[in-house]
């Protein structure tokens, strides 16, 4: 009994997850060659929010940018990180090697850390869409990369600010014990002190082994506290939010899931999921321009609504494709540093995110959206969950540039 | 308040009770495993996958189907019993005159298999399943709120303990089954059909793991990787208790889940390795487990 089971699944899939397979191709006959490599989890706990979808969604975008049309020959290759850094490091090589031009989607923030560095040896470009950490554009920023969708200080600002400021003043964190807890554990309580709240008690609990919160949940409640701090991430939270709602703590606390996709508040189920308060940066349900996505993407991923890391997958990939039209330049396309330059220039716009576009930084700059979790008697349509809350613009949701940040390309 | 080691006594009675809770699962799904290690030597790393298909043949009956809790309590095992039947008569039984690891490896790429599937067509973020009416709500302790189907958990996992244990240890089909695993060609010298015997076994060890996905449906995430999750403690839990032991697995259950109760009020992130640190400490004091023969 000395073989781990965790040992065996990483040797035997570092070898699956490298063949990695073309998926889509839209050819123009003798047309200037893309290839776009959609690195995500296609197995693990995060393949619903990323994985099969975000690959429907790049090749939305590679359709609704016409690229037959406009004499491209585009290719979509995909590869399963299985949530460890050395298997998406290795992939990322590989891609890169075979002359891909774009890595794109990624979530999981140490993997994303570990690709970002892969994309700056290789000077090509990495659009980060569904990872959290906000030490992409801070620590880890480089000229290669661009995160997209949002990041943990957009989530501390838009559901934290919001929370206190609707009078939940005294939190109980419950985080998972890694970088990506602990960063929005950190980013949510320097929010909810500097609104004059108190962090009255935090647990980090062992990530993934745990599916029993209880233990937890007790504590929380029997701190005293008003909120309790969701610093984790989905099947998770979804355990934790099933689990807070058996013990009854639902009646006495309010929940604040600091990172909750759609696909998660799909998989509880609105009579677990209800009155939950969530930001993201995409619905689906938000306004014509997002319908409209929605509508021409579902036929791709019929199970599974696109949520903000799909959709900034195929907003993503739609301005990296303009942006290679515009250069019409192939040479400077294979000099990530060049494109992504170029890429920062340009603003943005698309069905997914309107109007937006992409900081020094790298630092997609686009609107959060606070939502309420709708009751099960208000859903009237497959996947209407949200009521809209509140929305912060870019310039209040994201780091300012100048501030704290560590940022090596900006010139101070 | 009366405090223990700087924590509110009520806290500490409250994590005493969750212990019990999480043991239940322990106990359950390594009880087995361990009858299935006992009386076929045979590994079974599928055990947490068969566990999570328990729970989403759970979800199956009542979304497809109409079928609720209750019945399901019955159909999901028996489904589950099954398919474990398919298993062993298809694949498995050409492992019993190998090495021991082919087996485990057989199964270990059966629950990849099986998680594979459920992944690709369910999705990883699970589905919805909630406690029947009949069970919803919470009772005031004193002490701690405790939900009414964390309570049953409880009472099921010890009527479901003790009768296997019963069964195995008490009962003439148990010496029949212990028999065969001794000597399979002297009991079937005395006209007893064995591999028909240790067939039925298997699918009553994954039965078993199938019960126990049921009882977990409404309480955690039904999701693919449910099993996974719970796989690497309740194998602790087999090794300490001792390989093969009945008694010593539902006991180590019980145990660790109280252990690790108390580990996550003190110090929570160690709560996942408590049960290995005790692993190694079992080992190397008492090699066969705390209630394992020694070899």
């Amino acid at each position: 009994m000395t073989i781990s089971r965790r040992t065996l699944i990483g040797s035997a899939a570092t070898g699956a997850a490298v063949a990695a397979m073309p998926l889509g191709r839209a050819r123009a006959a003798g047309g200037k060659s893309i290839k776009i490599a959609v690195i995500s989890d296609f197995s693990g706990p995060y393949r619903d929010d990323g994985g099969p979808t975000s690959v429907a969604c790049v090749e939305q975008a590679v359709a609704d940018f016409g690229a037959t049309q406009k004499g491209y020959d585009v290719t979509v290759l995909k590869g399963d990180h299985q949530n460890k850094p050395d298997v998406g490091t290795a992939l990322a090589r590989q891609f890169y090697d075979q002359g891909v031009d774009l890595v794109i989607d990624v979530p999981n923030t140490a993997v994303a850390i570990a690709i970002n560095g892969v994309a700056h040896d290789k000077n090509r470009a990495f659009i980060d869409s569904g990872a959290a950490g906000s030490s992409l554009t801070d620590k880890f920023c480089n000229a290669q990369s661009i995160h997209w969708t949002y990041d943990t200080y957009m989530l501390a600002q838009s559901t934290g600010g919001a929370m206190v400021k609707a009078g939940g003043k005294s939190w109980f964190f419950v985080t998972a014990n890694y970088a990506f807890g602990h960063l929005l554990h950190d980013q949510t309580a320097a929010v909810v002190k500097s609104h004059g709240g108190t962090v009255v008690g935090n647990v980090n609990y062992p990530f993934p082994q745990t599916t029993d919160f209880s233990s937890f949940l007790i504590q929380a409640e029997s701190s005293g506290a008003q909120v309790l701090g969701l610093a984790n991430a989905g099947a998770d939270t979804v355990n934790s939010i099933k689990q807070a709602h058996q013990f009854g703590l639902t009646k006495k606390m309010k929940i604040a899931g600091l990172l909750v996709f759609i696909n998660d508040v799909h998989g509880m189920g609105l009579e677990i999921a209800q009155d939950l308060i969530l930001t993201e940066s995409f619905y689906w349900n938000l306004n014509d321009r997002t319908r409209a996505f929605t509508k021409r993407v579902l036929p791709r991923t019929p199970n599974n609504y696109p949520c903000m890391d799909q959709a900034g997958c195929y907003s993503g990939t739609l301005h990296f494709l303009k942006t290679v039209h515009a250069m019409n330049n192939m040479a400077a396309v294979k000099n990530g540093a060049e494109l992504v330059a170029a890429m920062k220039k340009m603003p943005t716009d698309d069905d997914a995110f309107g109007k937006a576009h992409i900081r020094e930084d790298g630092r997609f700059m686009c609107t959060a959206y606070l939502f309420k979790v709708k009751k099960p008697g208000e859903s009237k349509i497959p996947w209407d969950y949200y009521n809209l809350l509140a929305s912060t613009p870019a310039n209040k949701a994201y780091m300012p540039m100048s501030e704290e940040t560590a940022c090596k390309l900006i010139k101070t | 308040m009366m405090m223990i080691f700087g924590k509110p006594a009520p806290l500490l009675f409250g994590q005493l009770l969750l212990g019990i809770i999480n043991g239940s699962f322990y106990a359950m799904l390594s009880l087995g495993l361990a009858i299935i290690f006992g009386l076929l030597r045979v590994i079974n790393f599928a055990h947490g996958a068969l566990f999570m298909v328990g729970a989403f043949v759970t979800w199956g009956l009542f979304h497809y189907v109409g079928i609720g809790f209750w019945p399901a309590l019955l159909i999901a095992p028996v489904i589950v019993a099954s398919l474990g039947l398919g298993i062993e008569r298809g694949l498995i039984r050409f492992t019993y005159k190998l090495d021991i690891l082919y087996g485990l490896l057989l199964t270990f790429g059966l629950a990849l298999v099986l998680e594979g599937l459920f992944t690709n067509g369910f999705g990883s973020s699970g589905v919805a399943y909630n406690a029947p009416d009949l069970l919803s709500g919470v009772v005031n302790l004193g002490f701690m709120f405790l939900p009414v189907y964390r309570g049953f958990v409880i009472f099921a996992a010890i009527v479901i303990c003790t009768a296997v244990w019963f069964i195995i240890e008490k009962t003439r089909l148990g010496a029949l089954l212990r028999a065969a695993t001794e000597n399979p060609s002297l009991v079937q010298a005395f006209g007893v059909n064995v591999p028909r015997l240790i067939a039925l076994t298997f699918a009553g060890g994954v039965g078993l793991a199938g019960l126990a996905g049921v009882l977990a449906a409404p309480l955690y995430s039904v999701n693919p990787n449910m099993g996974s999750a719970l796989i690497d403690t309740v194998f602790a839990v087999v090794v300490i208790g001792g390989m093969g032991s009945i008694g010593g697995a539902i006991l180590t259950g019980f145990g660790l889940g109280i252990i690790q109760g108390f580990t996550e009020v003190f110090y929570p992130p160690a709560s996942s390795v408590v049960v290995f640190a005790v692993m190694a400490i079992v080992l190397l004091t008492r090699p066969a487990g705390l209630f394992g023969k020694a070899a």
